[in-house]
């Protein structure tokens, strides 16, 4: 009886620690989840919502063309910039780990996020005035006889990528720098023993180890990409929508909160696959 | 976005960071009866947030006036939707939806004799989408158009008269169009030949297909942020849509900039202020009001740092410079009238086609 009051009062000190996070969860995250869950089967007419439920919303998704492309646009535009991005990324995570020294490193982090200090709209507008025909890049090229013809840099889905790129390559310099400095010089020495050249030593032993370094950053740089709005708006030109520019169309005049919720669980959805598939190495899958 | 009419999309990109207050919140903490008659509560467009207009009001009344913009009918009724009654005082919205707010029952009649209507240039009273059964909802404070801005040292002039040379292969690449579907639709409409007014399901493909053929022509589909900045740093020579709201406030560094209304024609956007029904302040929204319409305010109201238009009431023209009416064209006013069609106003379905029609040629 003693064991089994011990028990109880264990488990009660335990609900005490969890009920907070719980309540905080289910107030601010499970209860609004759900409305919208509701809200995306009602139906936005006459500029009234229907309060009857259907599928309505998700069928238009499918049918028409326009939202659809929205969907594969951002899927498309966040697969290129995670990639562009990781490949940036990490050799500036390996030479600010492997190459500077100690006491510099710091500081070397400090001026990688730089980025992150200035407003995001204005690093946006900044990125415009840089890429545009009579931007720094053309007219540098212009002014040293390398082009006659200002290239065609912004207001296109290149300009868009440049801009997430830029943003995103921060992001992952700093996940994979936190694997990489946890990585005992033991597993080169070892590969080394064992006749490893620097690239099999790299392929084999320190690549797999930062794999999750690698997928954290991915996956942080795939739910940022895919839900931005002001990136693509801004350097995209509006020639091609992003998801979140189309539940922004969905929102601005006619006010279909319907639609809007359930463009916005079709990418809530995408995000979800997104981690699944990174779950493996995710620290959160390993811990 | 939305009626966004003149300057107004620029509210999407946080154009102007004027907004002071929510006002909800403000109501909330001004619990105390001799606080409550110091504050108004106002939901308004970018171009009301320029302390040169709000600031003599709060002066000569005593009083403090939260501003909340907004960006579009959708999103500015949504808000209200949210608030509670009697949290907003004073509502500005795009003059051909007042009909809506007026079907949701949040405008209050305004006096007749209390708002300067014969000072109102006849042509933009718009008498059927102010008022209802005779009782007066709203007041128009502001108009423009949107028609065709360009850089007349880098596109002939000439050029610019015939709309539809926009779709020509000269101008290829060259074009921004202002990202606002209605009056974009207005005016592909016009360029086939079709009234604004009397535009219908039966017009769609046709002004669906010319859409994606100027989307074809045009370098970018923008915000006025996005357009005035093409423009001026010549990113772009022409934007379609654009009008004095754009280069108006820029004519003194960029003499180069120039607009022009075609010989098709153009659409006339116009912006509307009424009371809100359940405001437990009326008299001094009223006031409010009267003091946005008057000749003195219409004129800071038509030069505020957000966008540059045309005061609805023809008497501001006492309280502005030349210089100021040689960039709005006053002298021109009259005919630029006769010339130019009210927005499209659609029916609910209709609007829902067009927004869609706007959506498939964004993704073209």
């Amino acid at each position: 009886m003693a064991a089994v009051s011990l028990e109880d009062t264990e488990r009660r000190k335990a609900w005490g620690f969890v009920a907070p996070a719980l309540v905080w969860t289910l107030v601010f995250f499970v209860a609004p989840f759900l409305f919208m869950v509701a809200m995306s089967l009602w139906a936005q007419q006459g500029g009234s919502i229907v309060r009857v439920w259907n599928f309505g919303n998700y069928i238009a998704f499918f049918e028409k063309d326009a939202l659809f492309r929205g969907l594969t646009n951002s899927l498309e535009i966040t697969a290129i910039v995670t990639v562009l991005s990781i490949l940036l990324a990490y050799p500036l995570a390996w030479i600010i780990a492997e190459r500077v020294p100690k006491k510099y490193q710091r500081t070397a982090l400090i001026l990688a996020i730089l980025p992150f200090w200035t407003s995001y709209v204005v690093r946006s507008y900044s990125w415009l005035l840089v890429l545009a025909r009579n931007g720094v890049i053309n007219q540098t090229l212009i002014n040293i006889g390398v082009i006659t013809e200002p290239l065609e840099l912004a207001s296109n889905r290149t300009a868009t990528v440049i801009g997430f790129v830029h943003f995103f390559v921060m992001l992952l310099t700093l996940t994979i720098y936190a694997n990489l400095v946890q990585l005992s010089p033991n597993y080169r020495r070892a590969a080394a023993d064992l006749g490893a050249n620097a690239f099999q030593t790299f392929w084999h032993v320190i690549l797999p180890l930062t794999m999750p370094g690698i997928m954290t950053g991915a996956f942080l740089t795939f739910v940022l990409c895919i839900g931005d709005y002001v990136t693509p708006q801004i350097l995209g030109g509006n020639n091609e929508l992003v998801l979140p520019q189309i539940i922004m169309l969905q929102l601005g005049r006619r006010a279909d909160f319907p639609m809007a919720a359930a463009l916005s669980i079709i990418l809530m959805l995408a995000v979800t696959a997104a981690y699944v598939a990174c779950a493996r190495w995710l620290k959160i899958e390993r811990t | 976005m939305t009626d966004l009419i003149a300057g107004i999309s620029a509210r999407r990109f946080l154009t102007s960071a004027a907004t002071l207050a929510l006002a909800a919140a403000s109501v909330a903490l001004t619990s105390a009866p001799v606080l409550a008659q110091d504050e108004l509560n106002a939901l308004v467009w970018c171009d009301h947030t320029d302390p040169a207009l709000i600031e003599p009001f709060e002066k000569a009344n005593n009083v403090k006036v939260n501003l909340k913009e907004y960006e579009g009918t959708g999103a500015g009724l949504s808000i209200i939707d949210q608030s509670r009654p009697g949290d907003w005082d004073v509502l500005v919205i795009d003059g051909v939806d007042v009909q809506r707010a007026v079907d949701k029952d949040i405008l209050a009649e305004m006096p007749a004799d209390a708002l300067p209507n014969a000072d109102i240039f006849p042509e933009v009273r718009m008498e059927a989408n102010n008022s209802r059964d005779g009782k007066i909802y709203a007041v128009t404070e502001k108009f423009g158009y949107n028609t065709v801005s360009y850089d007349k040292t880098k596109v002939d002039p000439a050029d610019m008269k015939d709309m539809s040379k926009l779709w020509s292969d000269k101008y290829k690449g060259r074009i921004a169009v202002y990202d606002y579907y209605l009056p974009m639709i207005g005016l592909t409409g016009i360029d086939l030949g079709k009234a604004t007014a009397s535009l219908s399901d039966a017009d769609m493909p046709a002004i669906k297909d010319k859409l994606f053929a100027l989307k074809a022509n045009a370098k970018q589909v923008s915000d006025v942020v996005s357009s005035q900045t093409a423009l001026a740093t010549g990113e772009v020579d022409i934007v379609f849509g654009g009008g004095e709201w754009l280069t108006a406030g820029l004519v003194k560094d960029k003499p180069n900039l120039d607009w022009t209304i075609p010989e098709q024609g153009a659409v006339r956007w116009a912006q509307s202020i009424g009371v809100m029904k359940d405001s437990t302040k009326k008299d001094l929204a009223l006031k409010f009001v009267q003091y946005i319409v008057s000749p003195e305010g219409q004129a800071r109201l038509a030069t505020s740092s957000c966008y540059w238009a045309m005061p609805a009431n023809a008497k501001a023209g006492e309280h502005l410079t030349a210089e100021q009416k040689t960039a709005l064209r006053w002298d021109e006013q009259a005919d630029y009238l006769k010339r130019t069609q009210l927005y499209p106003i659609p029916s609910a379905e209709l609007d829902a086609k067009m927004q869609d029609a706007w959506t498939e040629m964004l993704q073209h």
